[in-house]
């Protein structure tokens, strides 16, 4: 299968690299281009934080049958950008007894964790910032730093409601690593490599949702409940359930630093939505049918980032779905989902991948 | 084995009832024609008040600066909040006789809980509600407002 | 209030203050919450933030004046609440109001309970975090008080009634109104099932969750569908009828499970019997007067009058003390909230926050009508 060149990003930086190497030594170079991709890396979150939280506000209304923001900007469309400055210029306020240290490096942590995980995402042939062998390990690793922040802010906020909101999270996502984590080894069993770049390639001729068939859609249900859980979004927004505990961790949060969790909340959700598109999906490899030629050039002819963001919109799509239709789980109710039912049937499902794989029933 | 297909039977059911659920949401979704938002103030020319609408009291005057008020004081006596003050003077007659008439109908509407029971008590039908309701100002004192305009007479024949 | 003074440093509990802000409280009502971990073990509700001496109030109002006042006590019932001082005061005056009159009343009544149970519903899926229903129980409330708005001038605080009647006929196009109504509501309430009722998350979080005996409910005082889901058959409307009720088939709806569904469950049931109730008495609104003319001063021999109505959340009672003045010797409510918001502690004792914010929602309870 062959990916139009035009879409293959590695020649674009491969020229930058070589451009720059031509200029400097090989230390400045690194040190260049990591300033170069940190540089676009913060672009990237500032427009995506924007579009998502723009996108769930409209969701959310029609949903409701409402139109949600409609007066700054056509549509709307400045609303979060006015928000943002709003926020910026709200006073920072601290609780008093406040461990003020912690309290004030909370934000940074969720952010640099979510950060972190972009780093390997692979946007689109060539256009990854780090291609690790253990891609999937290190996500599933990175996304979990996130929750030290959710303890630490619900600790060093003094009140009672953070930190009730903290331990829960805390439960939570230590709980719902698992599955999440067990659901991604189902498709590792087919790819047998954990970088991204070859898990992606390893779809070229299907996605593994189709190709792993019974099993991978299990693997998939299962993956999207515990992603949406990891990001602490509703059903399972526990950690801040506005009805019980009034906003949970963030309660004593204000001004940027609130911004920091809110943006982190939707980094968060791209990112969950980028490892199930990736693994399950085919990441930006193109939609091909069978042997439909005509179909699948013309597939082809669309951009391979574009392929990456239309999988991931529609995966945040299901997720907000899922967090405007349903009420919100209790907390014992949310651990006994995890260990009674996610926990048994994704170690049932990978038995099952095994045994597909062994037998060679998958495609 | 009982307790095996119940557990998958809970797990199919539950799921089955949350895509049910999704399916009503689903629904609202990709039918935006549903929404029943109303673009206030834009909608201000096909904003429909009801006529009945009890938005502020006011008194009703003739294209001759005439109203129908002879300042009984039945609706400041009907009113629950004291909204209502009525200032009457006295004016001498043709006849040479002492007359109370109305100086101002004063009328607080900060304090108005919109009940409609001046509008009853009011003998000579001199006061109706009216449906403006855009009442927002930057200084309380403008809601107090004097109804009778001033120079205003009472109509001929109102007092008999 | 003074708090005891508890010394924790033995056990691990660990107060809370719910309220009198947060989110979940409906209005400013504080909740201090004794915990273990997340386990309630004790609940005290401090009520008084909008206390505004209505019943004083009262003392010095005309018996018109009176009924604008109980708008303001549970204003999602208030036409429920302006019928019951208007029945006391027809009941001092001994008249009789025309048949007319009787059947508006009724049919706005089941109206006033269907838009407050539609809040209700919309309100109970926010506390649960579902916050989609609150959206769709506002548009089937907000219906209703388009038609009270052209019906009486007023969305919320209505005071449609006056002593001896009603303060206007309905409009030429009321029946039009309440049958589209109907006909929407009809469609839309087994949506209502489908989002909530039977959604797994839902069920698993109100079934077997803050468990009322029939026993406590009679002993706290608990009425309306709270304590018909418990058992307690104290429907107003049934026991003794009043204005046109008596005419109508509808059916009480009683649980015996005492949990947060079967209270849930009951308002839904009840919905259906008001619509059902409507449906009877709206193509059969008899012709005549819509008032009768009484004195400008009402003035109730001396006495003692009390009357009762089925208002949304159980039973609301005045009792009128009269000494044969314009204003009443003594008026004193009394508001099912007051009496629900007491079975608070014995319901939640030994539950998790979650369950509580649960178990207030179904309790249905209005701040203004507590503390009055």
């Amino acid at each position: 299968m062959k990916i139009l060149s035009i879409y293959d990003f590695s020649n674009l930086t491969q020229a930058i690299h070589t451009w720059l190497s031509g200029k400097m030594s090989v230390v400045s170079t690194q040190v260049v281009e990591m300033i170069l991709v940190g540089t676009v890396f913060l672009l990237f979150f500032a427009v995506l934080g924007l579009v998502l939280v723009y996108a769930e506000r409209k969701v959310c209304a029609i949903i409701q049958v409402r139109l949600g923001p409609m007066r700054v900007g056509k549509w709307g469309t400045a609303q979060t950008l006015a928000d943002f400055i709003k926020l910026v210029f709200k006073e920072p306020l601290i609780t008093r007894d406040a461990d003020k240290f912690l309290f004030n490096l909370a934000p940074f942590i969720i952010i640099i964790a979510s950060f972190m995980a972009v780093a390997v995402m692979p946007f689109a042939k060539g256009l990854q910032a780090m291609d690790f062998d253990i891609g999937l390990f290190y996500i599933s690793a990175v996304s979990s730093i996130g929750v030290t922040s959710i303890l630490v802010a619900g600790w060093a906020s003094n009140s009672k409601y953070s930190l009730i909101g903290a331990i829960r999270s805390g439960a939570q996502i230590l709980s719902y690593e698992l599955s999440a984590g067990l659901s991604l080894l189902t498709i590792v069993i087919l790819t047998g490599s954990l970088q991204l770049s070859e898990i992606v390639e390893s779809q070229a001729d299907g996605w593994w949702i189709w190709k792993g068939h019974v099993s991978s859609i299990i693997a998939f249900v299962i993956f999207i409940i515990a992603g949406t859980a990891e990001t602490n979004r509703g059903p399972f927004d526990m950690a801040e359930a506005e009805s019980e505990l009034t906003a949970g961790f963030h309660t004593e949060y204000s001004g940027i630093k609130f911004a920091f969790f809110f943006l982190a909340e939707y980094v968060n959700m791209f990112i969950i939505a980028a490892i199930g598109a990736t693994v399950f999906f085919g990441g930006w490899m193109p939609l091909h049918v069978g042997n439909f030629e005509a179909f699948n050039n013309i597939m082809d002819y669309i951009p391979s980032v574009v392929w990456f963001f239309m999988k991931v919109s529609a995966i945040i799509f299901l997720m907000m779905w899922f967090r405007w239709t349903f009420p919100r789980l209790r907390i014992d109710q949310l651990l006994t989902l995890e260990w009674k039912y996610l926990l048994p049937l994704s170690l049932m499902n990978i038995l099952l991948m095994a045994f597909l794989s062994l037998m060679g029933w998958h495609f | 084995m009982n307790e095996v297909t119940e557990y998958f039977s809970d797990i199919f059911k539950g799921v089955r009832s949350l895509l049910k659920g999704m399916s009503v949401t689903g629904y609202y979704f990709l039918h935006p024609k549903e929404i029943i938002t109303q673009q206030y103030p834009e909608n201000r020319d096909v904003l429909k008040v009801p006529e009945r609408f009890r938005g502020e009291l006011v008194m009703p005057h003739t294209a001759d600066n005439q109203h129908r008020c002879t300042g009984c004081s039945a609706c400041q006596l009907a009113c629950p909040n004291g909204s209502i003050i009525i200032v009457s003077d006295r004016v001498e007659t043709p006849e040479g006789k002492k007359k109370k008439v109305i100086d101002k109908h004063v009328y607080n509407l900060a304090m108005c809980t919109f009940c409609n029971l001046c509008v009853r008590a009011c003998p000579t039908d001199a006061i109706v509600m009216s449906n403006d309701f855009e009442h927002a100002t930057y200084d309380r004192g403008e809601l107090i407002k004097i109804l009778n305009q001033p120079g205003s007479k009472v109509l001929e024949g109102i007092e008999e | 209030m003074k708090i005891e003074a508890i010394d924790t440093s033995e056990t691990k509990e660990y107060f809370i203050n719910m309220g009198p802000q947060h989110p979940s409280t409906h209005g400013v009502l504080r909740l201090l919450l004794t915990l273990e971990g997340e386990i309630i073990k004790n609940v005290e509700p401090h009520i008084g933030y909008v206390h505004r001496a209505i019943e004083k109030m009262c003392e010095k109002s005309s018996f018109q004046q009176i009924i604008h006042l109980t708008d303001r006590l549970d204003y999602l019932s208030c036409h429920m609440n302006n019928e019951a001082v208007c029945l006391a005061v027809e009941q001092g005056l001994e008249m009789d109001v025309p048949e007319r009159v009787k059947v508006i009343r009724t049919i706005i009544d089941e109206l006033n309970r269907i838009s407050s149970h539609t809040l209700w519903w919309g309100v109970m899926g926010m506390d649960m975090g579902a916050i989609t229903s609150f959206l769709y129980g506002f548009r089937e409330h907000e219906m209703i008080t388009e038609i009270f708005e052209e019906t009486c001038g007023a969305r919320l605080t209505m005071s449609y009634n006056v002593p001896g009647g009603l303060m206007f006929d309905i409009p030429p196009n009321f029946q039009k109104m309440v049958k589209d109504f109907l006909f929407h509501f009809k469609k839309k309430l087994p949506e209502y099932d489908t989002l909530l009722s039977n959604n797994i998350i839902f069920t698993e979080r109100t079934k077997g969750i803050g468990y009322l005996s029939k026993e406590n409910a009679i002993a706290f005082g608990v009425t309306g569908p709270s304590a018909r889901a418990s058992g307690f058959a104290c429907d107003v409307r049934k026991l003794k009828p009043y204005s046109a009720y008596h005419k109508v088939n509808f059916k009480e709806i009683i649980f015996t499970e005492g949990d947060c569904f079967a209270r849930y469950k009951a308002r839904i049931d009840e919905m259906w019997e008001s619509v059902s109730i409507i449906e009877q008495l709206i193509d059969n609104i008899p012709e005549g007067d819509y008032f009768v003319k009484t004195k400008a001063v009402i003035k109730l021999p001396v006495g003692e009058y009390y009357q009762s109505v089925e208002s949304a959340r159980g039973e609301f009672g005045v009792y009128i003390v009269s000494d044969n003045k314009k204003n009443p010797y003594r008026v004193k409510f009394r508001s099912p909230g007051f009496a629900n918001l007491s079975a608070l502690n014995k319901i939640a004792q030994g539950c998790k926050i979650a369950d509580l914010v649960a178990i207030m929602s179904t309790l249905d309870l209005v701040i203004p009508d507590i503390d009055r």
